[in-house]
């Protein structure tokens, strides 16, 4: 029983930084379209960064971990909105070529930030109460995971509350729902553009620093991996559904632990069939509108 | 009787008439008749001298002492130059066969590096474990090929457009894991596969056999070529084309480009296999990264480089590429880049983040990549090539795009 309770939190804990990437790719696609090759170096960035500062500040205390989750939160936006303003909207509407852009963009950033990091992994410290266990029904669960699932949740409920109570959130989601008729109103969508953009690095820079907690290290190729896993989560939950994205990566992350626990390692495999199963019956994704 | 008769030849004047409106009309859809047929023939003379000159050359290069400084590591028969080469030509081979899926079918896919390893990886497997010689393992592998590209390609092609690649690159990544993992201690895990010498013959072994591998990789650059350039004018590769750009159009036509889309899936898998068991023989070995969505986003870089929709585009794409990220590596160790000052030196000796810069210039302003830009400046010289960049320019999905603009 303690394993499987330590299983089921550790891969909330995992759904929650998937959906940290998630969130960002599913709105930018909703909204635009694109693809988004860079959200991984998005999230490497924040990673790195938020590594820095805390090193500076002091890994071990709480105002050095708090600092670099707010750090990488920035970078990542940084990082995004100058992507969207510098390169993404000079290429209005062509989507393959966007696509093509962001993936340019992440080879030469990835391949930076080995130049200026060094391939090897970082390891990265916390404070001593992060690296504890909390007994929980008798298994012992990493506090990294509480903290990610947290963050996790007040992003999700922030991203929300923008979405339904500002005057943008609401451009957002008329523009998710018809971009053209937005555009035909008279209201300038590229705005948007650039604050999803923003929104979703923001999260992935978050993501990043959690995510070298959660698993031990930064490295340049930490948010390649995590990328493909986020694209993953995507699709099941439905292009540019929030909510979809949020409900597949736990889904998807809790699947990935028990199929690597109990099935010798498979969870790699497992999620990919689930990819397949879901859309060959669902090609639009749980919650994804009917194409 | 008369009436009857005369009726009869009623009739078969009526067909006649028929048939000669019939034949009108087929005049009147014909295409004009080149007016200009010496130039055509020219041309045509032309587009088949220029290959097979290029291919004899290429032939040749082992056996002469041409040096290419800064650009070829060596003297052309030196077994590292044709080793890079010799790289160069099967990674065209491999683009080729991307630009099959994504310059023609208009297929952008994340998992084409899978079938390449298949053909590389698989090669090794069959012919170390089940014991076969070279040919009939490579004949097993393409069967194999056949089969997998057909499966997966049928799965994948359930949607289209951005769903699309990311499914063909959930698949590739279920690869990699795989390969990676090393089940049974077939793939070898992150150390690679080695090639299983025993089973191949012995003029393709070795340091000193790197010209025999060189020669064959251009052999199987040269099938690559005619197999892509047989397909992309066949029936199904104009079918594909079409439903690239307008796929609602083509159904109505009453054609289904599934299976087109499926065939042209299931060919470039196989050309793609086929140069992955070269790149095996002349790597002597197999390596993850040949599994992993960097290196179908290699293969895609070099496509969008050279041009996409064009096949010469490819090629000099990938020899571009090959080419640069070999040299580019030797160019960071020179002194008068490691001298430089950091923000400078780290940018330049990262040879990834040079081609990465190159591709998004090219992706942003130069929408035709070097084959676009080789249009370009022949236009300077010649006002027909000019015409031909007009028309060019034109293609039918600007023509569609200035369309719903207009609407």
């Amino acid at each position: 029983m303690s394993t499987v309770i330590l299983l089921a939190i550790t891969g909330v804990g995992l759904g929650a930084i998937y959906f940290l990437v998630a969130c960002g790719l599913s709105l930018i696609y909703g909204l635009m379209g694109v693809l988004n090759f860079a959200h991984g170096v998005f999230l490497a960035f924040g990673a790195f960064l938020g590594f820095e500062i805390a090193n500076a500040m002091g890994a071990t205390t709480w105002a050095g971990f708090a600092v670099s989750l707010l750090v990488g939160a920035l970078a990542g936006a940084v990082f995004a909105a100058l992507t969207e303003r510098i390169l993404v909207q000079r290429l209005y509407n062509r989507h393959i070529e966007q696509v093509l852009v962001t993936v340019g963009l992440a080879l030469a950033a990835v391949a930076l930030f080995d130049g200026i990091w060094g391939t090897d992994p970082r390891f990265p410290s916390a404070p001593a109460w992060l690296n504890e266990t909390t007994n929980i029904a008798g298994a012992n669960v990493p506090n990294d995971r509480f903290v990610a699932i947290l963050a996790a949740v007040a992003v999700l409920v922030a991203i929300v509350l923008f979405l339904k109570k500002t005057r943008y959130g609401m451009i957002i989601r008329a523009g998710v729902e018809n971009r053209s008729m937005v555009t035909a109103l008279g209201i300038d969508v590229r705005t948007a553009f650039t604050l999803v953009f923003t929104i979703g690095g923001a999260a992935a820079g978050l993501g990043g620093v959690l995510a070298s907690h959660y698993f031990g290290y930064v490295s340049p190729l930490l948010g390649q991996t995590l990328l493909i896993f986020a694209f993953i989560v995507t699709v099941i939950g439905g292009l540019g559904s929030l909510l979809g994205a949020a409900i597949a990566s736990v889904l998807v992350a809790l699947l990935q632990q028990f199929a690597n626990f109990y099935l010798s390692g498979t969870g790699d495999f497992a999620v990919v069939i689930l990819l397949a199963v879901v859309l060959l019956t669902r090609p639009s994704g749980l919650m994804g509108r009917k194409a | 009787m008369t009436t009857m008769n005369t009726r009869g030849t009623d009739e078969t004047s009526a067909e006649k008439s028929v048939e000669k409106k019939v034949d009108e009309m087929r005049t009147a859809a014909r295409p004009p008749l080149d007016t200009a047929p010496a130039g055509d023939l020219r041309s045509r003379a032309l587009g088949l001298i220029v290959p097979l000159g290029l291919v004899v050359l290429m032939a040749c290069l082992p056996l002469l002492n041409l040096s290419l400084p800064g650009v070829l590591p060596g003297a052309t028969y030196t077994p590292g130059t044709l080793h890079m080469l010799a790289l160069a030509m099967v990674m065209a081979g491999a683009a080729l066969s991307y630009h099959l899926l994504f310059g023609v079918a208009g297929l952008l896919s994340f998992g084409h590096a899978l079938y390449f390893a298949i053909g590389a990886y698989g090669l090794g497997i069959v012919m170390e474990h089940l014991e076969l010689g070279l040919v009939p393992a490579a004949l097993l592998i393409v069967v194999a090929a056949v089969v997998l590209s057909t499966l997966l390609g049928a799965i994948s092609l359930q949607v289209t457009g951005i769903p699309f690649a990311m499914v063909t690159l959930a698949f590739a990544q279920a690869g990699f894991v795989l390969v990676r993992k090393d089940p049974g201690r077939l793939t070898g895990g992150e150390e690679g596969l080695r090639l299983p010498t025993d089973y191949v013959p012995d003029w393709l072994v070795g340091v000193a056999d790197t010209r025999n591998l060189y020669w064959l990789a251009l052999a199987g650059l040269v099938l690559a070529f005619v197999v892509v350039t047989w397909v992309q004018r066949s029936r199904a590769g104009h079918v594909a084309e079409a439903v690239r750009e307008n796929e609602l159009r083509v159904q109505v036509l009453g054609m289904r480009p599934f299976l087109v889309k499926l065939a042209i899936f299931v060919a470039a898998s196989v050309i793609a296999a086929a140069m992955g068991m070269v790149h095996l023989l002349l790597n002597s070995g197999a390596v993850p990264h040949i599994t992993s969505a960097e290196f179908t986003i290699s293969l895609l870089l070099m496509v969008v480089l050279g041009g996409v929709g064009s096949r010469w585009g490819a090629l000099v794409g990938a020899f571009v590429y090959v080419i640069l990220s070999q040299r580019l590596a030797v160019l960071a160790q020179l002194p008068a880049i490691e001298n430089l000052p950091a923000v400078l030196r780290i940018p330049l000796s990262e040879p990834m983040f040079i081609l990465g810069t190159i591709f998004v210039l090219v992706v942003m302003f130069l929408p035709g990549g070097l084959a676009g830009l080789g249009l370009r400046v022949r236009a300077l010289f010649s006002r027909r090539s000019a015409a031909d960049l007009d028309e060019q320019a034109r293609t039918p999905e600007a023509l569609v795009q200035e369309d719903d603009q207009q609407r």
